[in-house]
């Protein structure tokens, strides 16, 4: 048995470094780090409830609206706030763009660049991989950066800015719309569905979103062999049979995304086996058996705490282990598109697992899917109709706000005592996905899907099926260790 | 300008420690047909940056070394993120894989770097990240809030001799990033160019206040009480607008966008500090019924005088506009007369 130290990870949002053992050629044992730690949790304590906004976006700056979000729900739920439907469709659009801007950065800037490594040069697609997605220097930078920068204009209209905003209130949205902005949101949409029917897709947003099953990908693949990037890649994918690497759990959480009354676009829920669950949030637990944390017991988020323990013996991570009664959980657009039933998803899932190719594809789906939908949303903001409500004060109180970032499920547990922060407990989606053991042994979701990745012999660096694995699940570690 | 295809490309490192990403995200953001190419129209090569570059472990671990060794000249070191000094001085609250801090392979970076950039209120100050108790020990390449001293020392200099450049903002926009690397690389940048905190004078030589759309309800203090109404946001709201160094509504974010067009308050994240104002962000702490915080440069009986003056002349529209969410009373036409 060998062991391999990789590390630093990049084009990961943070730090990141994994210890591999390794015997025939394949990873028999995974153990992930998130080598940093800030302590957002110790310093939210005794700050104004509200200024909670203020501090978690700066969590992280690539899942920042999210963060607002999640702490805005847990004010609106402490103070008893029911948004405006101008106020939450403005939130869900605000939400909707980080999502599907993160789901382009990590397709082009993250992960297709693993493609072009001169590792893969004696694959008949590497030229041209090389040529369209090489990191810095490959063609796709000049189509993807100015799209994504454009769509991103959305923000300046529905946020101030981005990342960081304020405008995600508890009360619902600080930004109203008039009339040109309204139509100017329209046309930036517009913008955005011909950049990706034609770049990224090579067809109508409603044909991807409408392909439900591995067969109608594959004749879709067959009859689209464009120079568009989707299907670029799912060549390259059934070439390396990345639908057959990088099964973790197939225990797959959402916590339902967008709201829209009293419902939701997206469901909650969890989906294992084949089966769809209730999801029961009060199962949660974290786990500090292997992270540098004080604690004994695994505590619900409501009652935890975040006091670091530096060198503390058997631990390897500023990461904690959530669990959900007691299981490893895997978060993100996969689970998201599995709880909400998309066929697609399902089949590769029923067929495979979790899998690298079915992780991508999910995220892919979720633009096709989204786009239409956001369109909608713009149509539906009524003018002169409130954005926002009156905040009332808060003294005592505590809530919850549970949403969905780009890459799975973010939860914020907040308690107010005496008109103070007096505890406020965060678990981010790469929390579940890269956790530590837990008391148990039981390995988190990304240490299992890396068992038995091929190895190259004689490795001195990062092995780039690790590589591949890692970066499928789109992993944001400022998140994980606030 | 630009035309330095005659000389050795400027190698840029970018780091990344006690932060969030968020100025690289808003890097991104940057209205230009491809950031790598005007980069590379200033002669700007990029040695490594964490979240663009294809090397991982080793070979980007080997990037670090040959800039410390010599073997590769480094001209641009930036950093976005603070230095976390935790916990008792050691930098373990951020390591890299080989069991060294970060804290110090930035200081053996900054020894060699020609130009050293703190991107970022966290890089160049402490930042969020030095929030309340602290808890990861964080400051500045050059300063710990509104202190020189930080991680390098007061008398830090690159090999240059200029002190570190602080592109604070919190997170940065990417027109003031660019430019400054941009002004580096062009030889435009010395030490006349930057403020009392380091910033570039390029664009904290404006207040935020200046462009500000709410201007007309400053002008008559028709102010906001919550969050969405159109009125000015400085007497109830938080804002600092009138404060803060920055051109954030001279030259706009995403498109169109600034805080104070989003709705809500300037927290003057470009000033060393900001993340610990004494007061809920988004409230104005009064004095006798005056805002603490006088608009710079405003001496207070005047202000006093004007703002009194100015709210007894405030005209119905700017009245009932300021605290609604649309406009209730649109601007009179007047008819002109023809010639």
């Amino acid at each position: 048995m060998k062991r391999l130290m990789v590390g630093p990870f990049n084009r990961v949002e943070g730090d990141l470094e994994v210890a591999l053992d390794i015997a025939e050629g394949r990873v028999q044992a995974a153990y992930v780090n998130s080598p940093m730690y800030r302590g957002f949790e110790q310093m939210l304590k005794d700050k104004y409830p509200l200024d909670a906004l203020v501090y978690v976006p700066r969590i992280c700056g690539i899942c920042s609206v999210a963060q607002s979000a999640a702490a805005a729900q847990a004010l609106a739920h402490a103070m008893g706030l029911q948004p405006p439907e101008n106020g939450r469709l403005a939130a869900n659009l605000t939400i909707a763009a980080e999502n599907l801007a993160d789901h382009l950065s990590h397709f082009y800037l993250f992960f297709m660049p693993d493609f072009a490594r001169s590792f893969y040069k004696g694959r008949a697609w590497f030229s041209d991989t090389h040529a369209r997605f090489k990191a810095v220097s490959g063609s796709a930078m000049a189509d993807i950066l100015p799209a994504r920068a454009k769509f991103m204009h959305l923000m300046g209209y529905l946020a101030g800015k981005w990342p960081h905003t304020l405008s995600l209130q508890p009360g619902g949205s600080s930004r109203p719309l008039e009339s040109a902005e309204q139509i100017r949101l329209a046309i930036l949409l517009a913008e955005f569905r011909s950049f990706l029917e034609r770049t990224l897709f090579g067809d109508q947003l409603e044909s991807v979103a409408n392909l439900d099953s591995e067969s109608a990908l594959l004749a879709w693949m067959d009859s689209h062999t464009t120079s568009a990037d989707l299907p670029h890649f799912l060549s390259i994918a059934y070439d390396l049979e990345l639908h057959k690497m990088g099964r973790a759990s197939d225990r797959f959480m959402s916590y339902g995304a967008y709201h829209d009354g009293d419902d939701s676009l997206l469901p909650s829920g969890l989906w294992e086996n084949g089966e769809l669950r209730a999801l029961d949030i009060s199962t949660i637990r974290e786990d500090v058996s292997h992270s540098w944390m004080e604690g004994e017991a695994a505590l619900a988020p409501a009652i935890g705490h975040t006091l670091p323990h530096p060198g503390k013996a058997g631990a390897y991570s500023w990461c904690k282990s959530p669990r959900l009664d007691g299981h490893v959980i895997e978060t993100g657009a996969l689970a998201r598109q599995l709880v909400a039933g998309h066929p697609l998803a399902r089949d590769l899932v029923a067929r495979y697992g979790g899998n690298v190719m079915a992780r991508v594809i999910a995220r892919m789906l979720e633009i096709a899917c989204m786009v239409p939908v956001m369109e909608e949303w713009v149509r539906r903001i009524r003018l002169g109709e409130p954005f926002c409500q009156a905040v009332t004060g808060l003294e005592d109180g505590s809530g919850i706000g549970l949403v969905e970032a780009a890459r799975g499920s973010l939860g914020h547990w907040m308690e107010v005592r005496q008109g103070r922060i007096y505890n406020y407990q965060i678990i981010a989606p790469t929390t579940w996905n890269f956790s530590p053991r837990d008391a148990a042994g039981k390995p988190g979701a990304l240490e299992q899907a890396l068992v038995g990745v091929q190895v190259e012999e004689n490795n001195e660096g990062a092995p780039v099926a690790v590589q591949h694995v890692v970066r499928s699940f789109d992993p944001c570690m400022v998140c994980t260790v606030h | 300008m630009g035309n330095v295809t005659n000389r050795d490309p400027l190698n840029l490192l970018w780091l990344q420690s006690g932060g969030c990403g968020g100025c690289t995200m808003s890097l991104l953001n940057a209205n230009c047909s491809n950031l790598f190419d005007t980069l590379e129209g200033f002669g700007i090569r990029l040695l490594w940056h964490p979240s663009l570059s294809e090397e991982s472990a080793m070979d980007a671990r080997s990037i670090f070394d040959d800039c410390i060794s010599g073997v590769t000249r480094l001209d641009i070191l930036c950093l976005e993120g603070a230095i976390l000094r935790g916990p008792q001085g050691s930098g373990d609250f951020h390591r890299t894989t080989g069991g060294n801090s970060m804290m110090s392979i930035i200081k053996r970076l900054s020894g060699v770097a020609r130009h050293t950039v703190a991107v970022g209120s966290c890089a160049a100050f402490g930042g969020i990240t030095a929030t309340g108790s602290n808890p990861a020990d964080a400051c500045g390449l050059q300063f710990e809030g509104d202190s020189l001293g930080g991680l390098l020392g007061r008398d830090y200099r690159d090999s240059s001799g200029l002190p570190v450049i602080n592109i604070a903002g919190c997170p940065t926009h990417p027109n003031w990033v660019i430019e400054t690397l941009a002004a580096l690389a062009s030889g435009m940048l010395n030490g006349q160019g930057l403020d009392v905190f380091q910033r570039p004078r390029m664009y904290a030589d404006h207040l935020v206040h200046h462009g500000c759309t709410r201007n007309e309800f400053y002008e008559f203090k028709a102010s906001a009480h919550k969050p969405s109404d159109l009125g000015c946001l400085m007497e109830n709201l938080g804002c600092k607008g009138t404060q803060a160094h920055a051109d954030c509504n001279i030259r706009l974010w995403n498109g169109e966008g600034s805080c104070v067009r989003g709705g809500y308050a300037c927290i003057s994240c470009t000033e060393p500090g900001f993340e610990e104002p004494g007061h809920p962000f988004t409230e104005t702490p009064k004095l006798g019924g005056i805002p603490v915080g006088l608009p710079i440069d405003m001496p207070k009986a005047w202000f006093v005088v004007l703002a009194s003056l100015s709210k007894s002349a405030t005209p119905k529209r700017v009245k009932e506009n300021a605290v609604a969410d649309h406009q209730v009373v649109v601007p009179a036409v007047k008819r002109m007369r023809s010639k």
